[in-house]
């Protein structure tokens, strides 16, 4: 078995992976290096390549061309050495609905070969990680989507994993059950854990990952802290308001935007000081104001700004 | 080859963990359904016919019955449970993510298949022995038997259930494979008073007629050449058949 080369190398690096599938790349000479004890986001629109991208890294599919090393070591020569260390929730929670939250626990700590006493308390510590002990022995066709969730990110941390990968692991989920869900993963994250979640939240990317990629149509498109990638994308303060097309020109006379984005009627416009343009438009409608949003810039902005607002961009 | 038997052995351990909370279910259909034709054929069909290979009708049929509950044990495991867990519950991807690989995926699969078909092959040969239907102790080299003839359905039921687009498939699979199968594998009849030479032929392909024939043989005791035969088909084709499976199982579960 071959060790670490140094406890600073990065937990995940990647360098010109692709996978195809048939006539078509899903992932396209993609390079990712996700460094120790950070929580790393992977966002990108459905079809970007994201699942297959950490399929690829816990090595259970091979990249056509590549190479992955995850813990200092090639995922294709050391499978199982790389599987014992890392922790999957994956998209579609796999439960065993006939059984409860403990007795899948124990089914799961067995895939990794822990036994008893160990195995038990190791199912006991997660059940209270993830606050899942009022309904512990309940069967889980029983419990609610929150509960189920849960569950599956505790199955991933049976073995204690030095690197957790969520896959979109708050999609569906009400916001309180959300919350509780960042607050695990933050209190991992401080305890040594190297965390890689892909959402399509960005106000959870944001106020959960330290660093980001962006991918689109299988490659990265942008990377950085959430900080960075707003201050260096787009400007600051950003407007929105609904206004025909016809209607832009004239509400924008003498203004020009950093960058401006519109969804049918909705337009977006960001700039680095909002306050003249919105006098301007209070002019324009006189008496019959318009609705109009001013908020700083945010990651959802850089988002849509890079991967484009048009549904026909992503098929 | 990356098989690892503690990780095909956890594999295993789930399915059993979920059978001690089912068996009561699906142990009973499946126990009677062997049970059942032994008594309604043996002794009504039994009644019009005074002796056949030198025994009762009765007699004639218990060791192929033992076969096909073997059979029908392995079969229902690799086909719809198996499908359900790869294509529904996604069982195989959460295991994928652990240290288990699609080789251990396969041996415990096919270890639990062989493990049930020793379950009903298994209560269905005591049953036999309670009625004094299993010639003592002739008869105990089915004990090794049944998981030979599980572990043949294993490896052909989950070739198919890896190839086929959707469940609606297995009414085929049961319906056009394995019941004309129960009718023609020496279990009612034997098939060489009744078949021209051509179609005898033709018959050794079937995979149920070799346990049949071993299982007769071990309960008359009586071991000619032949039994080389069916062991080796046995064998062979259980092995050719699960590495076609390896190739399926990776395929499916790594793409």
């Amino acid at each position: 078995m071959s060790k670490l080369a140094s406890s600073a190398a990065p937990v995940v690096e990647a360098r010109e992976i692709s996978k195809k599938f048939a006539d078509r790349f899903a992932v396209d000479h993609l390079d990712l290096e996700i460094p120790r004890h950070v929580c790393f986001g992977l966002l990108g629109p459905n079809g970007a390549g994201k699942t297959t991208t950490l399929r690829m890294i816990y090595g259970v599919t091979r990249a056509t061309s590549g190479t992955i090393r995850v813990f200092g070591v090639d995922i294709g020569q050391h499978v199982r050495e790389v599987r014992s260390r890392l922790g999957v929730t994956l998209q579609q929670n796999v439960l065993i609905e006939a059984l409860s939250p403990k007795e899948n626990l124990l089914v799961f700590g067995r895939y990794h070969l822990l036994r008893e006493p160990e195995l038990s308390r190791r199912a006991e510590e997660l059940i209270d990680f993830l606050e899942l002990r009022s309904h512990a022995h309940v069967p889980v066709r029983q419990l609610s989507g929150g509960f189920q969730r849960r569950l599956a990110v505790a199955l991933s941390l049976v073995n204690g994993p030095e690197l957790l990968i969520l896959d979109e692991p708050t999609t569906g989920l009400d916001p309180a059950v959300r919350l509780a869900l960042w607050s695990r993963i933050r209190e991992l994250r401080a305890a040594g854990t190297t965390v890689l979640i892909t959402t399509h939240y960005m106000d959870e990317a944001q106020r959960l990952c330290d660093k980001v990629a962006i991918i689109s149509a299988g490659k990265v498109i942008a990377a950085g802290t959430p900080a960075e990638l707003i201050t260096s994308r787009l400007a600051p303060e950003t407007v929105e308001l609904d206004c025909m097309p016809g209607e832009e020109a004239t509400l924008l006379d003498g203004i020009a935007p950093d960058r401006r984005l519109r969804f049918g009627r909705r337009l977006m416009l960001y700039l680095g000081d909002a306050t003249h343009l919105i006098e301007q438009i209070r002019r324009h409608d006189e008496g019959d104001r318009r609705s109009i949003i001013v908020r700083p810039t945010n990651l959802e902005d850089v988002y849509l700004s890079l991967t484009g607002t048009s549904l026909e961009a992503n098929p | 080859m990356s098989l690892s038997l503690p990780y095909a052995l956890a594999v295993w351990r789930r399915n059993a963990v979920m059978y001690k909370r089912t068996w009561k279910w699906n142990i009973l259909p499946n126990f009677f359904e062997p049970v059942l034709y032994l008594f309604s054929i043996g002794i009504g069909v039994g009644a019009y016919i005074s002796e056949i290979g030198g025994t009762s009708y009765i007699a004639f049929l218990a060791p192929g019955l033992v076969c096909v509950a073997a059979m029908n044990g392995a079969s229902f495991e690799v086909t719809y449970n198996i499908y359900v867990r790869l294509v529904f519950e996604k069982t195989y991807d959460a295991m994928l993510t652990t240290p288990i690989e699609p080789d251990d995926v396969l041996a415990g699969e096919v270890l639990w298949a062989v493990t049930r078909a020793g379950i009903y092959g298994g209560c269905f040969f005591i049953v036999l022995t309670l009625f004094g239907l299993a010639p003592l102790p002739s008869s105990l080299w089915v004990i090794l038997l049944i998981p030979l003839t599980g572990l043949l359905f294993a490896a052909i039921g989950m070739v198919f259930s890896l190839r086929i687009p959707n469940i609606d498939m297995f009414s085929f699979y049961f319906t056009l494979f394995l019941t004309p199968l129960f009718l023609f594998s020496d279990v009612f009849f034997p098939l060489k008073e009744r078949l021209a030479a051509p179609w005898l032929w033709v018959a050794e392909a079937l995979p149920l007629l070799h346990p049949v024939r071993l299982a007769r043989a071990s309960f008359n005791g009586e071991f000619s050449a032949i039994v080389l035969w069916d062991l080796a088909y046995t064998l062979g084709m259980s092995a050719l058949l699960l590495l076609w499976a390896r190739r399926g199982v990776r395929d499916r579960l790594t793409q």
